[in-house]
């Protein structure tokens, strides 16, 4: 038997994390919610008495699995933002009923039938998964290892790009930028020639207008940046000079 | 408490995953849903080996999530192909199976 | 020597082949080679006959083992020449005759681009037609049967720029291969009944095999044989086959082509020896048809055409002597032969008049062309004299043969047959006799721009050689019955019957008629005026003006019943058999434009099609299993 408590605390540890997967929008929210998960899935495999399992179930999901995820997350961008209104017609609630029947005949099923219950506890220490694995399912692990092998050797093809030509040299870099009619120098920097010696204000051209590309592109995503307009604002109305402020 | 509204929970939290496949057009989300689905069939293995008395179901528990972990290194991979390809990893963009 | 005589069909083959294949460049001398070849063949023949006359008779019939052509089975047949007196006969008359026709088209043919092209079909005409003649199985003889009709619907489609020379190259074809399928039929008869198509095992057999067996072969024969040699109903290719150049003509009705019909019916001779009624069925489709083709050629204006009605007549007699039995079958080559050369002679002579003429004709815009193409007068004017029988010219000794041949026998046939004969006779001597005086005779009703002059001497020397053979080929064969000897070994001896009235009574009741007829034609057309233009005539010259209305009586009997079967199946075909087919294809590609929607390339679709799936099983399993 276990400790009633302890299963309601695991079933809302999982149960309400894993509704993430349904109603977030942001990838990586997602992906914090599932580490809950599983870390609910440890303390449950845990309780069923199988402690070295919960452990593994830590280091490899916690620890690698969802790490994983969160660098591929960094590595498409973090702002994939994913729209949630359905495109395919009929496709959210035919999905939604065919999951919901799924759990409730699983369920019901569940319900329906009578499982023995064991008084003897199996013993779920390493020592005897150990045994377990080394002795009778030794095959099967190396059977494992060999799948483990191909999707290591599977991942690494996948995300190859081979080379297809030399790699730029500096001096090709530049005659390339100076073809295309880009400044031949740096962008200036943002900041320089203001009053405000800061990243996110525009610099001032010699005739003091402000030179949007100057500031960070990732800070006018964020809409971060001055965008420069009180110096607009200065130079369209002439009689506002600087000293007056 | 009986071991098997562990198993129930597992329906659940399977059903949940399913439907996370199902709505979700975020690749990456989509994915995670597959692997709650796995750790779900883990837990009821988990679960049924706990109302035997045995360690077999733990054991298959293990090799579920060895092969899970090397499902997700090629899931993953791929995601990475196709956004190298297509820069976006909507399930919706990928529809050239159109007949 | 007769082991050679592969060689009379190798030798124009050859040159047909290198004639076609040289190209431009034998343009100047390709019709020499053309000439060569069928001179040469010529010379193989002369020297296999000298060689076969020193023979004694009943050794003449010499096989020649070609090479082993099926090996089937069942069939087993080599291919092989059969060199009797019959097939020497006929090797004789298309290397001879077809060798002048050469020489003279070397002349009449001067002026077209493509003479090189005439000459390779002249020659593969020639070899097809010896194939013909020469084979020692039915199916061999076939191939050149094939062979003869392909070069003959070249040569009448030679000019086929004028889409009306060659619908009547495609009309010759077609109908021809009407004949072919009785050639066929009657080989797969023979395969059936006997297992053999060579002469010499099918003749063999003939005396285990039913009468009904032998009439069903016969009619196929005769299928056959009305199909090329233009008999009744088949006939009605031969006045369009006039389109060709003249010396084509020239070949088609002498040597060659026309005459395989009769070759055929006299080498079949055992078969319709074995079933009177086919033997019967020939005698009364040649008798028909020479009264046909005379009729026709009475009121023709175009002297070509008359000559074809006049060569359907001609055939006719050599079919009704055919069709007469061992009697006849002499007579029947006999006339052949003589028909050959004075035949031969007045196409050339024709085209010796067309050539002199611009072209013309019609018979109506000729006239008084005996002071201006003397030549050409005289070797017609014995051409005249050979086909209207009067003695000693060469048609006499065969048709009036053949008359008293047709006089002979039981009941009412002799009377039937014999009385056609006569009668064509008469009318053979007024429309050749028409013919002659308004072309040669009379006043000149030329063209303004039509200067008559004679041929040169390449065209005037065969047809003088023609002429002479004309006049005296027959007295010279017919002498202490040369020709019937010779032709003993094959078709029998005849013993000779007697005619239902004294052979005396037929000879001068046929030189009677010949007499009125040709008297009548000089009142009409040599002593008195023709009209330019041809004049309102009675509905019997209309008739015959227009083939006797063989086309509208084919189109009406055949081509339209046979137009709307077609059309009726090609509906049915398409209604139902298609429309059955078309239907179930409809119904597949609809459900297909169904089912592809589901195929949206959606994977979360699919996903969801699998957990829908997966719900099903599960509920038909518990419900199943619970």
């Amino acid at each position: 038997m276990v400790n009633t408590v302890m299963f309601w605390i695991i079933a809302a540890l999982t149960v309400i994390p894993a509704l993430s997967l349904l109603f977030a929008r942001k990838a990586v929210h997602v992906a914090m919610s599932v580490v809950l998960v599983m870390v609910g899935l440890a303390a449950a495999y845990v309780t069923l008495s199988a402690p070295f399992l919960g452990m593994v179930q830590i280091v490899v999901y916690t620890g690698a699995v969802m790490m994983l995820f969160l660098f591929v997350l960094m590595l498409v961008g973090v702002d994939q933002r994913e729209d949630l209104k359905e495109t395919i017609k009929g496709q959210r609630w035919i999905g939604l009923l065919a999951a919901a029947g799924l759990g409730a005949f699983l369920v019901s099923i569940i319900g329906r039938v009578t499982l023995p219950t064991a008084d003897t506890m199996p013993s779920g220490d390493p020592e005897a998964v150990a045994i377990a694995l080394f002795d009778r399912y030794v095959l099967v692990i190396e059977v494992l290892g060999f799948v483990l092998i191909t999707a290591a050797v599977g991942a690494l093809v996948l995300t190859h790009t081979p080379r297809l030509r030399p790699r730029k040299t500096q001096l090709e870099v530049q005659r390339d930028r100076v073809r295309v009619g880009a400044d031949p120098v740096n962008k200036p920097m943002p900041g320089v020639y203001a009053r405000h010696n800061a990243l996110d204000v525009p610099a001032l051209d010699p005739e003091g207008k402000p030179i949007e590309h100057s500031v960070s592109r990732v800070l006018e995503i964020r809409h971060q940046t001055q965008e420069g307009a009180e110096f607009r604002a200065a130079l369209e109305d002439p009689s506002r000079k600087e000293g007056d402020r | 408490m009986d071991p098997i509204n562990f198993v129930i929970l597992a329906s659940i939290l399977f059903a949940i995953g399913a439907a996370a496949v199902l709505l979700r057009r975020n690749a990456i989300i989509a994915f995670m849903g597959v692997e709650l689905m796995l750790n779900a069939a883990n837990l009821a293995l988990v679960a049924f080996s706990r109302m035997h008395g045995e360690i077999d179901g733990q054991i298959m528990a293990f090799f579920v999530l060895t092969v899970a972990a090397a499902e997700v290194v090629v899931g993953l991979g791929i995601i990475i192909a196709v956004f190298r390809a297509r820069q976006t990893i909507s399930l919706d963009e990928p529809a050239e199976l159109k007949g | 020597m007769l082991d050679l005589t592969w060689l009379l069909i190798a030798v124009p083959l050859a040159s047909a082949a290198f004639l076609l294949l040289a190209g431009k460049r034998a343009d100047r001398w390709g019709h020499w080679v053309g000439v060569g070849a069928s001179s040469a063949a010529f010379v193989v023949g002369l020297v296999a006959l000298i060689q076969m006359l020193g023979l004694d008779s009943e050794d003449r019939a010499h096989a020649v083992h070609l090479f082993t052509w099926i090996p089937g089975g069942e069939l087993n047949l080599d291919a092989g020449l059969l060199v009797d007196p019959l097939s020497m006969t006929f090797v004789m008359l298309v290397t001879f005759v077809g060798t002048l026709i050469h020489v003279y088209s070397v002349a009449y043919m001067e002026h077209d681009a493509s003479r090189r092209r005439f000459f390779a079909y002249l020659n593969l005409f020639v070899a097809a037609m010896l194939l013909l003649v020469l084979a020692d199985s039915y199916l061999l003889l076939f191939v050149g049967w094939e062979g003869v009709g392909l070069a003959s619907y070249l040569l009448i489609g030679f000019w086929n720029h004028k889409p009306e020379y060659a619908t009547a190259a495609n009309k010759a074809f077609v109908v021809n291969r009407i004949g072919d399928i009785g050639l066929i039929l009657a080989m797969g008869l023979m395969f059936t009944y006997f297992g053999a198509l060579d002469f010499g095992s099918v003749f063999a057999a003939v005396p285990q095999a039913s009468t009904a067996q032998l009439t069903a072969i016969g009619l196929m024969l005769l299928v056959a044989a009305c199909g090329k040699s233009a008999q009744f109903p088949l006939q009605s290719w031969l006045g369009d086959a006039m389109a060709g150049p003249t010396p084509v003509s020239a070949l088609i009705h002498a040597a060659t082509m026309v005459t395989a019909g009769v070759y055929l019916i006299v080498r079949s001779a055992p078969i319709f020896e074995g079933a009177p009624a086919a033997q019967t069925t020939v005698a009364a489709i040649g008798a028909f048809t020479l009264i046909l083709g005379a009729l026709i050629g009475m009121a023709k204006d175009d002297i070509k055409k008359a000559l074809a009605a006049s060569t359907m007549s001609q055939i006719g007699y050599m079919m009704l002597a055919a069709g007469l039995g061992p009697v006849g079958y002499a007579f029947a080559i006999f006339h052949l032969v003589t028909h050959g050369f004075f035949k031969a002679g007045m196409f050339l002579g024709a085209g010796s008049v067309m050539h002199g003429m611009n072209d013309q004709v019609d018979m109506r815009r000729f006239g008084a062309l005996r002071t201006a193409m003397v030549t050409t007068w005289v070797t017609f004017g014995l051409g005249w004299l050979a086909i209207l029988g009067v003695p000693p010219f060469s048609g006499f000794w065969s048709k009036d043969k053949i008359i008293e041949a047709a006089f002979i026998g039981d009941d009412v046939q002799p009377w039937i047959l014999g009385g056609a004969a006569l009668i064509g006779a008469g009318l053979t001597a007024f429309y050749m006799s028409r013919l002659f005086f308004m072309t040669f005779h009379g006043k000149a009703r030329w063209t303004d721009e039509q200067h008559p002059h004679e041929s040169p001497a390449l065209m005037t020397v065969p047809m003088i050689i023609l002429a002479v053979g004309s006049a005296f080929l027959g007295l010279i064969l017919a002498t202490g019955d040369r020709f019937v000897t010779w032709l003993e070994p094959v078709t029998g001896h005849a013993e000779h019957g007697e005619p239902v009235l004294p052979a005396a009574v037929i000879m001068v009741a046929t030189l009677l008629l010949v007499a009125l007829g040709a008297w009548i034609a000089w009142r009409k057309y040599g002593a008195a005026d023709v009209p330019e233009t041809a004049p309102a005539a009675s509905l019997a010259t209309i008739a015959a003006r227009n083939d006797m209305f063989q086309d509208s009586v084919n189109r009406g009997v055949f081509e339209r019943p046979g137009t709307h079967l077609t059309r009726t199946l090609v509906y049915a075909d398409a209604a139902l058999v298609d429309g059955a087919v078309d239907a179930t294809a409809h119904a597949f590609a609809r459900t297909g434009e169904v089912t592809r929607k589901t195929q949206n390339g959606q994977v979360r679709s699919y996903a969801l099609t699998m957990v829908v799936g997966l719900v099903i099983v599960i509920l038909v399993v518990v419900q199943g299993g619970l």
